[in-house]
């Protein structure tokens, strides 16, 4: 029987994945999935919780992890090489695993901005200039020991989004709906805590999002300025010291802070110019992968057989990376269903 | 210009400074009308403000002074506001800004209301 099955390769194990694996062994398919990481869920598995309803990271993971063990999924191993033959795809790995595929699905996902490259933000250099992802990891983990009364935060959004210095003029689109979950969060764990969010424009494009914002304002008070923050500064006593223009004044600002949250924004992963390269598919000029037809088909690349989800495309949240991923699992579920091409399976 | 100053003056500072702003009128006004916190500094009050015509009025302006602790800049322009309350109508956060200028009104005011 599993001879007859069509093979479907999936590189990346994160949800968009996870989410479309699920979907094609649903759909009848031999699913195996390559991931590089020694675990599988990606970064939603190094978050904490999830805007705008707070739910824990983990019921998304267990949620995207709910069929895993109907497919195989080979941890820690990276594709080298891809060729096309008459049966689709003949793909080696580094560990020289190898894989007869119908069809290849890349979902390589993203990676967190590099908060280094903002050196004049202090990261890497100020021990509390931290980034949103080291802020889920202090939730998860615990904080590091210190008197917490009176503690002042600042985020600051758009760190490697929207900015041509860093080279990335695209909006990462979900740091804005997290800096205020995390906002919130802080607020929550460090009742008597101060916090600023400095904002060029807070785009809070999805549904509940104003809402959450809303209540960051009222119930939280959070403070929010407009506010593009050029350099930070440390004091003696290892407090920061920021300033900007409070553009809605029109007036220089100042402020001490304790700690300054780094909303990093969403980058290509490592590998997409790799796997971009090896399977001739084109990318746009940030790194992200062009599809075969942006707005109406964006799962298809112009690549036959090989098919695009997740964040590899652009920025996305949980939500629309699950439903990109079934969106692809369906758009391969239509291209395997129509091939005439004869296939052999369970070959590797 | 006298020679002896050589086109130089002392400038005030016009930076804001947070760690020194005092907040307690703005802390009080939002215990008793917290739709104030809302606000998002979008200006449909002081666009559609009668007064904003002729007289530098913007309660955008006076909820931001109010969270630096301007507060001589605030008393300035809540003398100008006339209560009309086309400001409370437009406001797309639901902000009672009417309320709000009646309450500061009161602060400032010598007499009792």
């Amino acid at each position: 029987m599993e001879e007859t099955k069509k093979h479907v390769l999936i590189v990346g194990a994160g949800i968009a994945g996870l989410e479309a694996a699920t979907h094609l062994e649903e759909l009848g398919y031999k699913v195996s999935i390559i991931e590089k990481q020694q675990v599988t869920g990606g970064h939603v598995k190094n978050w904490f919780k999830t805007f705008p309803y707070f739910d824990a990271s983990e019921a998304i993971i267990n949620f995207a992890e709910r069929s895993l063990s109907k497919f195989d999924v080979y941890n820690e191993t990276q594709l080298t090489y891809a060729e096309r033959n008459d049966n689709g795809f003949k793909v080696n790995t580094d560990k020289n695993k190898q894989f007869q595929a119908d069809a290849i699905l890349l979902t390589p996902g993203f990676k967190v901005f590099d908060a280094h490259k903002k050196e004049e933000y202090g990261y890497g250099i100020f021990q509390h200039v931290i980034t949103n992802a080291d802020l889920e990891k202090y939730f998860r983990n615990g904080w590091p020991e210190r008197d917490n009364k009176n503690l002042r935060f600042g985020f600051i959004h758009c760190v490697g989004s929207r900015d041509a210095k860093s080279g990335n003029l695209y909006c990462s689109k979900v740091c804005c709906a997290t800096a205020v979950k995390q906002a919130i969060e802080v607020r929550q764990h460090f009742p008597d805590s101060e916090v600023y969010c400095f904002y060029m424009d807070l785009r809070m494009f999805g549904k509940n999002y104003e809402e959450m914002f809303q209540a960051a304002q009222e119930k939280h008070g959070i403070n929010f300025v407009r506010a593009r923050l050029s350099e930070v500064n440390q004091n003696f006593d290892n407090t920061l010291l920021i300033k900007v223009e409070d553009t809605l004044t029109s007036r220089p600002m100042k402020l001490t802070l304790d700690y300054i949250v780094l909303m990093s924004g969403m980058e290509p992963a490592e590998n997409a110019a790799q796997l971009s390269q090896i399977f001739g598919v084109p990318t746009d000029e940030s790194g992200f992968f062009a599809p075969e037809k942006y707005l109406v088909s964006e799962n298809n690349t112009v690549s036959e057989g090989v098919f695009v989800a997740g964040t590899a495309t652009g920025p996305k949240t949980i939500t629309e990376t699950i439903n990109d991923a079934r969106s692809a699992a369906l758009a391969i579920h239509h291209y395997l269903s129509h091939s005439r091409i004869p296939t052999e399976h369970g070959k590797e | 210009m006298a020679k002896n100053k050589f086109g130089f003056s002392i400038h005030h500072d016009r930076q804001h400074n947070l760690d020194t702003a005092d907040r307690n009128l703005y802390n009080r006004i939002a215990l008793v009308e917290p739709s104030i916190q809302r606000c998002i500094f979008c200006g449909g009050c002081a666009s559609t403000c009668t007064a904003s015509k002729f007289t530098d009025l913007s309660f955008r302006l006076v909820s931001l002074n109010l969270r630096r602790g301007y507060i001589d800049e605030v008393k300035e322009m809540v003398a100008r506001c006339m209560l009309c309350g086309k400001c409370t109508m437009v406001c797309p956060r639901d902000v009672n800004i009417r309320h709000l200028m009646v309450l500061l009104k009161k602060e400032f005011s010598e007499n009792e209301f």
